[in-house]
């Protein structure tokens, strides 16, 4: 375990120097000038232009400025943003935000998508099935911003039954439509995974064996039907990561909540270059770090990843 | 000894029954016919896809929406951006104009007509990208092993670190200036295929040990010519299914971006912009942003659909799920 803990960890060193150079590289290649930017119309002496240059090392060349920009991600500094706030203080108020959309919604695809996939899997071709296979192939085709208007207009503004924006201090009562809303997403995605994976499962000999010793079947299906299906479910859950990011962008931005998503989404729709590729880039760290929890817990999970 | 037994004071022996001599030719029941068109797996899905509504279905709705792109004309009279009257502003539907009209006072189905060929170039160029960019890479690091696996996978894990919306909202932050139909496929398309490389790769990875691999060696055809003519059309499958439900990807992608706001410009016709514009009269006129949705859901549901059938006619793991 050790052996393969080390070997994941250096693996993702040139993941992150690769991730940040091409991020970098792209903002590099941004038209314009950033101090003209800075200042408007009203450009100042060209005095103050050159130290303004010489404190953000515009001068030197492209390579020294991307490893003034990972030293200062290494050191946990992900500059300002546009109206002079530390990305820091912004992460620091909207960040627990987030996290507590984004564990509602994993929360609830997890608990429905597992038990509809079970259900399914286990009476595969019974209409439960049938009508379970539709109803997220309709999901997967429906874009979370169309998902997330839909549930706004009809939930939260019609019938009334949830607010349709999420009020200051972001309460967990207003935060359940936004997340059943980034839930719906992966939802689909975790019935198919969960119901293909419990088929399988039920095919196997221990599964035979465990019947013919006599077992009940409410033993057997929670024991050792579901417990040795989840585990592609769990590593679903990091690559599906990703995803949650950019519907929580989505998400935050519709309901108004007030997390890392919306701060992203209203620099974007602000055209705030620098703000975006430091939300972007934070984002992106955050991706490789769950996933790379997530391949560590899988390790854990399934013997057979250790020691390949 | 049963001979020796006088027949004529034992009891009468009970009739057997005897099968009618039945001489089935051995052809008959032979399963491999030596005459006749050789099957594979393109011809096996064929006819598993053909007994499927759900092929049909889908095949026809993307029919319909191909046929709408190329000729918008036929559906609409009104040319794209032309003829919207403020005094239309989220007007109810008229005569001629079935779906009402857009705060702008547009109507609503023309702009709905003209969108479609938006998403779907996008969603074409996208594919064409993402499957030139996935086939090259899982090829060549499925094929050759060694260093140049390790390099193209890493360069691939790269890519794949970056969610491909979050890559393309940068990419397009950058280029606000240059932002068209093809710009917008570069963005999506760029940060996209490292999913094909991997199921290419691991797919080659499978295949390249068969023995027609080895005969093509043992004959002294060239390695190079043995990945593009036996190895990759036969790992090719798997790559098909996703290269449709990444053309869904696409559309989907493309209409967030517009949603975000550095997607394509107001002139040009995409479901996403007018989506992203009607948000503001949800309340008062939900229908603008209705329909729009519905015709993205629409296109993309017809390909997510065509995707989900061809895998299932291609993996037999997954047929015999069905």
């Amino acid at each position: 375990m050790l052996w393969y803990t080390g070997k994941r960890l250096l693996q993702v060193i040139p993941v992150l120097l690769g991730a940040t150079f091409l991020i970098y590289f792209m903002v590099f290649a941004m038209p314009g000038d950033p101090i003209a930017a800075l200042y408007g119309d009203r450009p100042p002496a060209p005095g103050v232009i050159e130290q303004i240059r010489e404190q953000y090392h515009l001068n030197d060349p492209f390579i020294v400025q991307y490893f003034y920009y990972l030293a200062g991600i290494f050191q946990g500094d992900f500059g300002v943003t546009y109206s002079g706030q530390s990305v820091n203080d912004v992460l620091a108020r909207t960040f627990p935000v987030t996290i507590r959309l984004a564990l509602l919604a994993i929360f609830f695809e997890m608990v429905a998508g597992i038990f509809v996939g079970l259900v399914s899997g286990l009476r595969k071709g019974g209409i439960f099935d049938a009508t379970g296979l539709g109803v997220s192939l309709v999901l997967i085709s429906l874009p979370i911003f169309v998902i997330g208007f839909v549930a706004q207009y009809f939930l939260g503004i019609q019938l009334g039954w949830f607010s349709p924006t999420v009020g200051a201090g972001a309460p967990l009562e207003d935060l359940i439509l936004p997340a059943l809303v980034l839930a719906s997403i992966s939802f689909a995605q975790i019935v198919r995974l969960t119901r293909s994976s419990v088929i399988e499962t039920s095919g196997l000999d221990f599964v035979r064996t465990a019947y013919s010793k006599g077992l009940t079947r409410r033993r057997i299906v929670p024991v050792h039907i579901l417990r040795n299906s989840l585990i592609p479910v769990v590593t679903y859950l990091g690559t599906d990561f990703g995803t949650l990011l950019v519907g929580a962008t989505v998400t935050e931005g519709i309901f108004n909540v007030p997390g890392v998503g919306r701060t992203l989404y209203q620099a974007i729709l602000r055209g705030e270059g620098p703000t975006v590729v430091s939300f972007v880039t934070i984002m992106v760290l955050l991706y490789l770090v769950v996933n790379l929890l997530v391949d560590l817990l899988y390790a854990v999970l399934d013997p057979r990843i250790r020691y390949a | 000894m049963p001979d020796s037994i006088d027949t004529t004071t034992s009891k009468p022996r009970p009739e057997h029954f005897v099968a009618p001599l039945e001489e089935t030719p051995l052809e008959a029941i032979d399963t491999i016919k030596a005459e006749g068109k050789p099957s594979n797996l393109w011809i096996d899905a064929w006819a598993d896809l053909r007994r499927r509504p759900m092929f049909w279905i889908s095949a026809a709705l993307i029919l319909i929406i191909v046929f709408v792109a190329l000729f918008p004309g036929l559906f609409t009279n009104e040319p794209p951006n032309s003829n919207c009257q403020l005094a239309n502003s989220n007007g109810a539907p008229t005569e001629g104009h079935p779906l009402g009209f857009t705060r702008q006072g547009c109507d609503v189905w023309s702009r709905i007509v003209h969108g479609a060929a938006t998403s779907l170039s996008v969603g074409i160029i996208v594919t064409t990208l993402v499957f030139t960019l996935g086939v090259l890479f899982g090829a060549f690091a499925g094929f050759y092993g060694g260093w140049v696996d390790g390099l193209l996978s890493r360069i691939g894990d790269i890519f794949f670190s970056i969610p491909y919306i979050l890559a393309a909202v940068v990419i397009m932050s950058v280029l606000a200036n240059y932002r068209n139909v093809w710009v917008i496929s570069l963005a999506i398309g760029v940060f996209a295929w490292p999913v094909t490389a991997r199921v290419l790769r691991s797919e080659i990875l499978r295949v390249k040990n068969s023995d027609y691999v080895t005969a093509a060696t043992a004959i002294g055809v060239s390695r190079f010519k043995i990945m593009w003519a036996h190895v990759v059309p036969n790992s090719i499958a798997p790559v098909i299914v996703i290269t449709t439900i990444a053309l869904a990807g696409a559309i989907v992608a493309e209409a967030t971006l517009s949603f975000l706001g550095v997607g394509l410009p107001t002139n040009i016709m995409s479901w996403g912009n007018d989506i992203a514009q009607a948000q503001t009269t949800l309340r008062t006129a939900p229908q603008v942003l209705i329909y729009p949705s519905i015709a993205l859901s629409l296109t993309v549901f017809s390909f997510i659909m065509m995707g989900e059938v061809i895998r299932d006619a291609l993996d037999p793991k997954a047929r015999a799920q069905r």
